[in-house]
């Protein structure tokens, strides 16, 4: 950029909240014409909602837009289109039902001389854009019928087929290959001659460190910094992005690790997509993390321990034993037990009481002859609500009627009943406050105390420092390595505030040399 | 993965299971050709009974192809199509055919903006929306002609509606091509068939796509209770009166036609030739096992097995 660029995107104080909790605070983002600007920052820091606001999804409480020096008359999907603004959905935009090319141009279909709908011109059209990206789809093909990385692409194709002004990619590279995302590329940079404004959300610095020419940084729902990429190396940007949000998780102690005899045992498990070889260990009182981008295979492997995508090769142990996990109830009665990651649809029934939802699991033990016992019904319920402290009115009130926290500890209370040696959470503090993500790892802590072996699956890096051992990093359906949680920390550091982020920064920093590690080995 | 197919004729046969409907057409009229040959069921005449018989149904299927195809379900079309031969007959009797038509159309108009309503603003869920007015539609019925029939003195009337034929060939047919051709190219080619496809196959993906799923719905049940009107209108002109009891239980008949032709009971998968020749595969059978002398209870049984029988066939199996 030599002459200053035109400015595409102008976002200036835009607040909004969602009950209570600011998302955005007053954050200004500025994109210029012909730039490729990175949108970067941890979950829950506001990265999505701005999207969101920009794209007419969310209306700001505070702020204004303008686009290409316009200011937006109103806050609507149909407006921002209008002004020239695209963005793919995580597959969110995708009709199963349909084929990839009439999916492309839904309601913007070529018409023939009758007013009726040209599919075959669709499909030519899209055709030419996937020939532009040298990617191999079937524009023909049921959009049902496509795999992730397929699917992402039509995504990808759909934005771009609106020849907008604006182009928001978010996480586009999750489900791609190495070499689609080169290609991606290559068409990106394309783009950026034309004058386009690009919008580019990843988790992977080191994609942003080859595309993006500025980036702005957002942490906590407020603007933290924008600069020329030059000017900001990874472990800077890192810096700014863990910032001090592992606030109020320092304070859980970790308590000693007495480890006990191997609990499970995987050795070469491959499941039906992911993961790809994954040996690993797990004893008796201790907690192991799984840490990885999305994508990386964390939640599959939790799915084929699990039995819910039982795997097609390796092995099995479970104290010793080697055993075969080909269904969810064999795991369970392994003494496994899964607690979801999609706790709305995967957790509870929120309608039901809290009590009929912690006897879920285990209904066939409570229920001899068919009939339910209330007594023991009760017992088990007022036994977890004790032991998890869950704030609730009573056993009875609808589950729905509880705090984000309290309703994922219904969920770990409901698996905690069937007695298992192993529980893996994916995903446990999605969606809840800090309070109480403090308080559902110090359950984690105490759980492995009493014995259990506790596999934890996060995206907040700062909660799996806190909560486990041991660290496995994942990168594209294989383990990459296994970090012992005190290796990552700094013994000069006495405060344990900065000792929690410099070991969240040495963490980001292997989880990126993952995926550098999985290109070489691909390309 | 099956084997891959050459010519068009592989490919029909590679994806047999969505193409058992016509596949399962051909097999039974074969059957019935070989088997009831001296009953008379080839006979030119039986044949076009089978298509006069079917006319209704097929016509209220084909709108059923477009609200199944939406997610949602209408169960009142039955009802609706009893309801109107009511009202024309009374109509016509106070204003002449063209008063009639226009009373069959508002009929089906004002109870498919009913229904219309009542899902998408309202949000009952379609289901119980058109249970209800299946029960109401009859109820009205029944008051306002006090449940006796109600006869249509106007020749013109009957032979347009349901009655007439030129040549050999029943007016009845032409309403049911008419239908056929303009609900295939509306649901295949236009924009707004696109837009039911989508709405049925993923309602958020269709909003965030800047469909109005809302008006998309309403419009489908409006457009199926007019079909169900139309298809009362038939009724009346071929019986030449109006009765509360026409088109009693035709609701189920008309979602097994549309099902069985292939289209999605959860949406964003439809065929209206499906539907047509479903419907059709419907009437044949009903003929046929009339034709083979089973009772009135063995025909239900059979009936009831084929249409298992077919569905079980179409269902992908993972």
């Amino acid at each position: 950029m030599t002459a200053p660029a035109p400015v595409a995107v102008r976002m200036t104080g835009i607040s909004k909240s969602f009950g209570g909790i600011r998302a955005l605070d007053g954050v200004d983002f500025e994109v210029f014409a012909g730039e490729v600007h990175a949108l970067l920052g941890g979950n829950g820091a506001g990265k999505s909602t701005i999207l969101k606001v920009l794209n007419g999804v969310h209306v700001p409480e505070e702020g204004e837009i303008e686009v290409g020096g316009q200011k937006l008359a109103a806050h609507s999907p149909e407006a921002a289109r209008a002004a020239g603004i695209a963005m793919n959905f995580q597959e969110m935009s995708l009709i199963p039902t349909l084929t990839v090319a009439q999916n492309i141009f839904l309601t913007r279909e070529a018409r023939d001389a009758r007013g009726m709908i040209d599919d075959a011109d669709s499909v030519r059209r899209a055709q030419a854009i996937f020939d532009m990206l040298q990617v191999e789809v079937d524009p023909a093909a049921l959009v049902g019928d496509l795999g992730a990385g397929q699917k992402q692409l039509t995504e990808i194709a759909k934005a771009i087929s609106q020849n907008a002004r604006v182009l928001i990619l978010d996480e586009p590279s999750t489900a791609l290959s190495v070499s689609d995302v080169e290609r991606l590329f290559v068409f990106l940079r394309q783009l950026k001659a034309k004058g386009v404004a690009i919008i580019y959300v990843s988790h992977r610095m080191d994609e942003i460190a080859r595309i993006a020419d500025r980036a702005t940084i957002l942490r906590d729902g407020k603007h933290v910094i924008t600069a020329p990429l030059a000017d900001l190396p990874i472990d800077v940007m890192i810096e700014h992005i863990v910032g001090k949000k592992s606030k109020g998780l320092s304070d859980v102690t970790r308590g000693d690790a007495t480890r006990g005899e191997v609990l499970l045992d995987l050795a070469n498990v491959t499941g039906p997509h992911k993961p790809e070889n994954v040996s690993l260990t797990l004893h008796r009182g201790e907690v192991l993390g799984l840490a990885g981008l999305l994508g990386s295979g964390r939640s599959a492997l939790a799915r084929v321990i699990a039995g819910i995508e039982p795997a097609v090769s390796g092995e099995i142990r479970i104290k010793g034993t080697t055993v075969a996990i080909r269904r969810p109830a064999d795991a369970i009665a392994q003494g496994i037990a899964l607690v979801p990651e999609a706790r709305a649809t995967q957790g509870i029934i929120p309608a039901h009481s809290v009590a009929e939802n912690m006897v879920m699991a285990v209904l066939g033990r409570i229920a001899p002859r068919g009939i339910v016992d209330r007594d023991r019904v009760r017992d088990i319920a007022d036994r977890m609500i004790a032991r998890l402290s869950i704030k609730t009115a009573s056993r009875d009130h609808a589950v729905s009627t509880l705090s984000g926290g309290n309703q994922q500890k219904v969920v770990i209370g409901k698996w905690l009943a069937t007695e298992p040696d192993i529980l893996i959470l994916d995903e446990p503090t999605a969606g809840i406050d800090i309070g109480s993500k403090a308080e559902i790892i110090r359950l984690v802590r105490d759980l492995a105390q009493a014995g259990k072996g506790v596999i934890v699956i996060s995206s907040e890096l700062s909660e799996l420092l806190t909560a486990c051992d041991r660290i496995l990093v994942m990168a594209d359906g294989r383990a990459h390595q296994i970090l012992d949680r005190a290796d990552l920390d700094d013994p000069t550091e006495t405060n344990p505030e900065h000792a929690l982020q410099a070991a969240e920064r040495r963490l980001q920093i292997e989880i990126q040399k993952a995926l550098t590690i999985k290109e070489a080995s691909h390309g | 993965m099956a084997k891959a197919a050459t010519a068009p004729a592989g490919a029909f046969f590679a994806n047999w299971r969505q193409n058992i409907i016509y596949i399962g057409f051909v097999v039974i009229f074969v059957v019935f050709a070989l088997t009831l040959n001296d009953k008379g069921f080839l006979n030119p005449n039986n044949l076009l009974n089978i298509v006069r018989q079917t006319a209704m149904i097929a016509v209220m299927a084909v709108a059923m192809t477009f609200v199944l195809s939406a997610g949602e379900i209408d169960l009142s079309v039955g009802a609706v199509a009893g309801l109107t031969t009511v009202t024309v007959a009374m109509a016509i009797a106070v204003a002449g055919p063209v008063g009639g038509v226009l009373a069959g159309l508002a009929t089906g108009l004002a109870v498919g903006v009913f229904n219309g309503w009542l899902t998408t603003r309202i949000g009952i869920p379609s289901f119980l929306t058109t249970l209800a007015m299946m029960g109401i539609a009859k109820g009205v019925a029944m008051w306002i002609s006090d449940t006796a029939a109600v006869p249509i003195l106007s020749p013109g009337y009957s032979w347009i509606f349901g009655g007439g034929s030129v040549g050999p060939i029943p007016v009845l047919m032409f309403w049911m091509a008419v239908i056929a051709g303009v609900g295939h190219v509306a649901l295949r080619r236009s924009g707004f068939g696109r837009k039911v496809l989508a709405t049925g196959g993923g309602e958020m993906a269709a909003r965030y796509s800047g469909i109005d799923t809302r008006s998309i719905k309403f419009k489908v049940l409006v457009l199926s209770s007019c079909a169900a009107a139309l298809a009362g209108m038939l009724y009346a002109g071929r019986l030449q009166s109006g009765r509360f009891q026409l088109g009693e239980g035709d609701e189920l008949s008309v979602i097994a036609a549309a099902v069985l032709g292939g289209t999605s009971l959860f949406g964003g998968k439809g065929t209206v030739i499906g539907t047509i020749v479903g419907a059709l595969m419907i009437g044949m059978i009903n003929n046929g096992l009339i034709l083979m002398g089973l009772e009135f209870s063995q025909q239900l049984i059979a009936k009831g097995a084929i249409i298992i029988l077919a569905v079980a066939l179409s269902q992908k199996r993972g």
